[in-house]
């Protein structure tokens, strides 16, 4: 199974980030074959949108959760129809490291 | 006097398409208005004859009264029955709704995260895998929820 983290840099140290839309860098993680793949957010700097893009994004990578810090008012039902589960991890510095590290438990 | 205020309607799953075209001979009455089905009465629709619960559940489901969803219910059928019978098309949009899928919160890893598969019962934190989690009523903190999540 796939899971996306919005990251704030392309490192594994890189903290959680935040915001999902506007995230620096997604990571794609495998849990089967446990592979990591960074993808730059090419919507990172764009006016509006970023989020449904994002979305495009991440689901062209088939991906069955999302990790961040917090989804938009457009997102939360375009997800919902896409059957992606949001994982939401308010108030608190991790690191894309420790987050696999708490999937893999 | 202004008129009762509605009250927001709770859409659990938006439809997968924006709306149904009609083909055959007679469909080329493209200058017909397209009937506007609104979120609303789709999701009544959903609940009802899709899911199989009753209007009593399903005015729970949707946070409005049970006469208010039987009003919902019978407009979107008068509506479909309108559409089928004339040939024009249906556009799903609209209506005083929100969107909400069941929050949980888990004790372990102290996440928040929905169940996208209304189906299955959550049963563990999809993070940590712990198995202490609590349903998240985020009607209670909807408008904090509506900015943060």
């Amino acid at each position: 199974m796939k899971v996306a983290i919005t990251s704030r840099g392309n490192t594994l140290s890189s903290l959680v980030d935040q915001r999902f839309g506007r995230c620096a860098c997604f990571v794609i993680y495998d849990t089967k074959s446990r592979t990591i793949e960074f993808i730059p957010n090419p919507n990172k700097d764009a006016e509006e949108g970023t989020g449904s893009a994002s979305v495009e994004l991440v689901a062209s990578r088939s991906v069955h959760k999302i990790v961040s810090g917090s989804f938009g008012m457009k997102i939360k039902p375009l997800l919902d129809s896409l059957k992606i589960q949001m994982i939401v991890i308010k108030g608190q510095e991790k690191t894309i490291k420790d987050i696999i590290e708490i999937l893999d438990h | 006097m202004s008129p009762r205020v509605k009250t927001p309607r709770k859409i659990q799953n938006p439809p997968l398409v924006k709306g149904f075209k009609p083909y055959g001979p007679g469909s080329g009455k493209q200058n017909s208005e397209p009937v506007i089905l609104l979120y609303e009465e789709y999701e009544a629709l959903r609940l009802c004859d899709y899911e199989m619960y009753n209007h009593q559940e399903s005015s729970l489901m949707m946070g409005v009264s049970r006469p208010t969803y039987t009003r919902i219910y019978a407009s979107a059928l008068q509506k479909i029955a309108k559409a089928f019978v004339e040939g024009s098309q249906i556009s799903i949009e609209g209506g005083k709704v929100y969107f909400n899928s069941d929050w949980y919160h888990c004790g372990g890893c102290n996440c928040y995260f929905n169940n996208p598969e209304k189906e299955k019962e959550m049963k563990n934190c999809p993070l940590c895998g712990n198995l202490q989690i609590t349903p998240f009523d985020s009607e209670m903190t909807m408008d904090e929820t509506r900015i943060n999540i």
